[in-house]
């Protein structure tokens, strides 16, 4: 491309050039860009649409009642509060009990899948998983009204579990709706550790165990903690499994209150967020001002989960 | 096809056989590996195992120390007595086996940790009692790795070239003091210099050690070998059964100057292989 063909050249020589302008290749190459350019637009366009809404929000609410209020009454009336502590409190509760069932449920099966196993086993046990990482987030909801709930009362007679929502069995039902995810992804970063590596610790007369945890635990630790990331984030964004089985009181609660009934923020957005609710009313406002802190929210934790990786990666190679 | 046995059993009265194979054959799954193979490796001596690519010198190898074990169907028939006692006895663990007999593989391994944890990672898992870093100090100057290392000692063991990546784990296997060292084509991956630095190491390390060492190069084991046992592919009547044979068996200065079968000459002249 540097150099030009001397027009006057030698005839006879056989030319370098294309024999045809090759549109089509130029044509794919624009084409591959827009698309490229579109799923970077729409983020984008997704951002600023919540955007705009919360900022307007923030015209008629403080910012620091919102953020720091305990209080969540929404909406019209007369004694109308918007702090956003509950629900913020009612989704990590479900976060957390969610990820305390699928992180050592997940990453148990995941040694168990990439350094127990045998092979034939392996080749139809990780399908099985992937497909039930798909299974219809309504009908896990259903799944723990129906049987978690009365399983939980009759598995811990103490716990007061009268009511029909509870946190703890979202959050448990959450979490196990996850584990499929957790122990896919880190089985996957187990794999990819080198089996060299493996065959070295055996070598020196290590168990199956201690190459697990010494060996593959922490040359896979990268895709551990961005399996467990996934998880947290899936189980932070979950709304239709808290829809059904959480409840909707917003409350301040610890994640040890098994039996409460809890409103989380997906909760609170997928509720208000139906087919009557009027463009530019407060209510309107107030669902785009908890989706936007939703979005921050997972956007640090993001954050801090790539200085983790960075920090106790193993690198080989 | 029997092998040679009868320089074999000449030697027998002079030597401490560490290793006994009695008519081993190596099964992955139906498929056979390796034939049949007798001999005796003795105490302080370099062995090496020679031949062309799928003789099963590595197989052979690798049933030494049972690692074999960790491919699902693998099976090995005959005895393997390890000073006398059958290793495949079901009594006897793999663990406990892998403990005494060390192992270098073809490709450097080292763990992605620091130089030192790479080192401590065995005697740690052994529950060595006393001065670790005593310890990690004794088995580099051993792989002749201290003074190179001596100021990194917390820097991860992949920022080191391959011959020292190589003699890490040279370093690594004989921290655990181990009674044997296993070799898998240990420089296939270096370079002619480290290469030659392995070498010298290799017969350093037989004043303490045994050393069974697979290599695909011919001068290689010329050099460093006390015995040499040269292995062969055999075909089967059909197309897919081949196996590999112990072909000869002998001190290495007869195998390479005047070995007893016809094959063994052609090999290490260069005619075939």
């Amino acid at each position: 491309m540097t150099t030009r063909v001397n027009e006057a050249g030698d005839v006879s020589r056989p030319s370098l050039k294309a024999s045809s302008p090759r549109y089509g290749e130029k044509l794919i190459k624009a084409f591959l860009f827009v698309c490229a350019g579109l799923s970077v637009l729409v983020t984008t366009a997704i951002v600023i649409s919540l955007l705009v809404p919360t900022v307007d929000f923030f015209t008629e609410v403080s910012i620091t009642e919102f953020l720091f209020g305990t209080e969540w009454r929404p909406g019209r009336g007369t004694q109308t509060s918007y702090g956003v502590l509950p629900i913020v409190v009612g989704t990590l509760n479900i976060t957390l009990i969610a990820l305390v069932v699928a992180i050592p449920v997940g990453l148990l099966s995941a040694f168990y899948l990439s350094e127990y196993a045998n092979p034939r086993l392996r080749k139809i046990v990780k399908p099985v998983l992937e497909v039930l990482a798909g299974i219809p987030t309504v009908a896990i909801g259903l799944f723990a009204l129906y049987f978690l709930k009365p399983f939980f009362a009759d598995l811990l007679p103490w716990v007061d579990l009268d009511g029909l929502f509870s946190q703890g069995v979202a959050g448990i039902a959450v979490g196990l709706m996850i584990v499929p995810l957790v122990a896919s992804v880190a089985e996957d970063a187990m794999r990819a550790v080198p089996p060299g590596l493996r065959e070295g610790a055996y070598a020196l007369g290590a168990t199956k165990l201690r190459v697990s945890l010494k060996v593959v635990f922490p040359a896979a630790i990268s895709g551990i903690v961005a399996a467990c990331v996934l998880a947290a984030s899936r189980a932070i964004g979950e709304t239709m499994v808290v829809l059904i089985a959480a409840g909707a009181s917003p409350k301040l609660i610890g994640p040890w209150e098994f039996g409460e009934s809890v409103l989380t923020m997906t909760a609170y957005i997928g509720r208000t967020a139906t087919g009557d609710i009027a463009t530019g009313t407060i209510t309107y406002k107030t669902i785009f001002a908890v989706g936007a802190l939703l979005f921050v929210m997972t956007l640090i934790m993001n954050l801090i989960s790539i200085r983790l990786v960075r920090r106790f990666r193993e690198v080989y190679e | 096809m029997r092998p040679q046995q009868v320089t074999m059993e000449r030697k027998d009265a002079e030597r401490e056989a560490v290793f006994e194979l009695r008519n081993v054959s190596v099964f992955y799954g139906s498929q056979k590996a390796v034939n049949d193979v007798s001999m005796d490796i003795y105490r302080n001596t370099i062995t090496a195992l020679i031949g062309p690519s799928g003789c099963g010198k590595s197989t052979l190898l690798r049933s030494l120390n049972r690692m074999n074990d960790l491919i699902p169907d693998a099976r090995v028939e005959g005895e393997v007595l390890y000073q006398g006692a059958d290793m495949y006895s079901p009594r006897v663990n793999p663990v406990q086996v892998r403990k005494k007999i060390g192992m270098v593989f073809q490709r450097p391994n080292p763990f992605p940790k620091s130089i030192y944890d790479n080192v401590a990672f065995g005697p740690r898992t052994l529950g060595m009692t006393g001065d670790m870093d005593e310890i990690v100090e004794r088995a580099l100057r051993g792989a002749a790795l201290w003074d190179d290392v001596k100021d990194r000692l917390k820097d991860n063991a992949y920022g080191m070239s391959g011959g020292q990546q190589q003699r890490l784990c040279i370093a690594r296997a004989i921290a655990t003091e181990p009674e044997v060292i296993l070799m898998d084509e240990p420089c296939s991956a270096l370079d002619p210099v480290s290469t030659g630095r392995i070498e010298d190491l290799m017969l350093e390390l037989k004043e303490r050690f045994t050393i069974v060492v697979v290599t695909h190069n011919m001068q290689q084991a010329a050099r460093v070998s006390d015995m040499t046992a040269f292995l062969m592919v055999q075909m089967g009547a059909d197309e897919h059964s081949r196996w590999g044979e112990l072909v000869e068996y002998d001190e290495t200065n007869r195998i390479f100057t005047n070995p007893a079968d016809e094959r063994t000459d052609n090999y290490v002249s260069g005619r075939i292989g």
